[in-house]
């Protein structure tokens, strides 16, 4: 178990091998009210792939990476990241543990009030507080410049195109070097071909910050573009594990609907 | 064999017996633990409020950035307000006092008046709509865009960055912009009585504050930071409360409005008796 008072302040490194996994759900179970949404999901991240989390809208996708991160409580089971069981935390704790997590929203969820700059600058402030003004400046301008919108810099999101909000979006769950990265839908109401740079900029992303990923989506050009596994989940269920072939292979008709 | 629903029964504590419910009561039973379910929550947001405000690590630039936006943005609408409702209340005056021959109270009566109460009361209700409908909406919109969210998953408390920043500012900034209300009020006074007539400012000056003394303006400024407070916190309540969908921002600033007038007016009454039973 990493020791999270040190980890926070980033004195130590994660020992992690390719078959460590990053998160570990066991059981997952979150109920709205009487209406049962994940039902016993199971699934494991492991260190530095990208795991593409399919299915319809309203099977639960979104619940499950909220419940990760604990914005959702979870009614049973258990969430492990990076060896830290998320329900058992206090919030000092998760606060540190999420230091390490990016989170993409389906919104973008920039900030109206502040510019792309302040945007950029909230977390980094907060999550590194070690840097000087020259070493932020430097790190927001990096940034921008790996998701191509250097010329943003002082633009509020509302001069920004759905597409480039993403980008934004993207560049501020970046700055803190996380290890582990959630994408909820992140193709979602964008063209196809800012949907396919948005992919691309996920595999950058993927290789340039070693990071793990799971991507929750039900865009299926995404997930080709993204996946080194894939789970389907169904009425809050997992449906199918497999890698890409198992998916285009199968003769089931929900997944045949699905990769036609 | 189809299960039907159980009726629902309570039982009576002091026969023994199983009595059963009517609709109308199961109704009045839902309507019931709705609003002590409510009060609940208010209750713990305010005792969440009252945690953060005394944990480390104060969000001090987003404090100035609110009392600047509730002071400063609000203050030329407060004038305004404050030298018409000055005038109006001057010139509706004049004639009864007149009646009496005691037109020289009038300076008087109306720094009295607009100091102890219109003043106060006036600028709590322009600032419930202006900053809690602010608030609601500004926090409903964050909430329905996942933006409170990304800041908790960016390790920040939101609780602490948003809500208390925001109540603190709004309880500090309102008796400010209530003393800038009177002053603009007794300004508009001056005004008034220059309508139909000459008085001298310095005349008039003496005469209104030499009729105030330190018990009609103390209490009235005690309360105000109460005004504040209340117009924060059910803002803010409304606002972080809000539903998921878009619909939900518009009944968060309503409803922020609504409730944060009445709850002025409540205090004022309380504040008003207390101010009664100690003097």
């Amino acid at each position: 178990m990493i020791n999270l008072k040190t980890y926070s302040k980033e004195k130590i490194s994660v020992v992690t091998t390719p078959l460590t996994p990053m998160i570990e759900v066991n059981n997952l179970r979150k109920a709205f009210g009487v209406q049962e949404v994940l039902k016993n999901i199971s699934l494991k991240l492991y260190n530095g792939e990208n795991l593409v989390v399919l299915g319809k809208s309203g099977s639960g996708k979104s619940v499950l990476i909220k419940c990760i991160v604990r914005l959702l409580y979870s009614n049973g089971g258990t969430i492990n990241i990076l060896g830290n069981d998320v329900g058992s935390l206090n919030m000092k704790q998760l606060d540190a543990l999420r230091m390490k997590i990016g989170f993409l929203f389906q919104s973008s969820a920039l900030y109206d009030s502040m510019t792309v700059k302040q945007n950029l600058e909230f977390p980094l402030r907060r999550i590194k507080r070690e840097l000087n003004e020259k070493e932020i400046d430097e790190k927001i301008h990096e940034v921008l410049e790996n998701v191509g919108l250097a010329d943003s810099i002082n633009k509020m999101p509302s001069q920004l195109s759905g597409g480039m909000r993403k980008r934004i979006s993207l560049a501020r769950t970046i700055i803190v070097d996380p290890l582990i990265m959630l994408y909820d839908e992140p193709t979602t109401g964008l063209d196809p071909v800012t949907s396919d740079e948005i992919s691309a900029l996920i595999n950058e992303v993927q290789k340039k910050y070693k990071t793990s990923s799971i991507i929750i989506t039900h865009d299926i050009e995404c997930a080709r573009a993204t996946a080194n596994r894939i789970i389907m989940l169904k009425d809050g269920e997992v449906y199918l594990e497999g890698k890409i072939e198992d998916f285009n292979n199968s003769t089931d008709p929900l997944i045949k609907s699905f990769f036609k | 064999m189809k299960k039907l629903n159980p009726v629902p029964r309570i039982k009576n504590f002091a026969t023994g017996q199983s009595i059963r419910l009517s609709e109308k009561t199961m109704e009045e039973k839902e309507i019931v633990s709705t609003f002590l379910l409510g009060v609940g929550d208010v209750t713990l947001f305010i005792k969440h409020i009252f945690k953060e405000t005394f944990s480390r690590r104060f969000e001090f630039k987003e404090f100035l950035r609110q009392c600047y936006e509730i002071g400063n943005k609000s203050l030329p609408l407060i004038a305004v307000t404050g030298a018409i409702m000055g005038i109006v209340f001057t010139i509706q005056s004049r004639p009864s006092l007149a009646k009496f021959g005691a037109e020289s109270m009038l300076p008087g009566m109306v720094a009295v008046s607009i100091i102890r109460e219109i003043g106060p009361i006036i600028t709590a209700l322009i600032c419930a709509g202006k900053i809690g409908s602010g608030m609601g909406a500004e926090l409903g919109s964050m909430k329905v865009t996942e933006q409170i969210d990304a800041m908790e998953v960016s390790a920040t408390n939101p609780m602490k960055y948003l809500v208390v920043t925001r109540v603190i500012a709004a309880t500090l900034m309102l008796p400010i912009l209530v003393l800038f209300s009177d002053a603009f009020g007794i300004f508009g006074s001056w005004l008034g009585i220059n309508m139909k007539g000459n008085v001298n400012f310095v005349l008039f000056f003496f005469q209104a504050f030499g009729t105030v003394n330190f018990m009609d303006f103390f209490p009235a400024i005690i309360k105000t930071f109460f005004f504040g407070a209340v117009i924060g916190i059910v803002g803010c309540y409304k606002g972080y409360t809000a539903g998921r969908g878009t619909e939900s921002v518009g009944i968060a600033a309503n409803s922020a409005v609504v409730i944060s007038s009445l709850m002025v007016i409540i205090v004022d009454m309380i504040a008003v008796q207390i101010t009664d039973m100690l003097l």
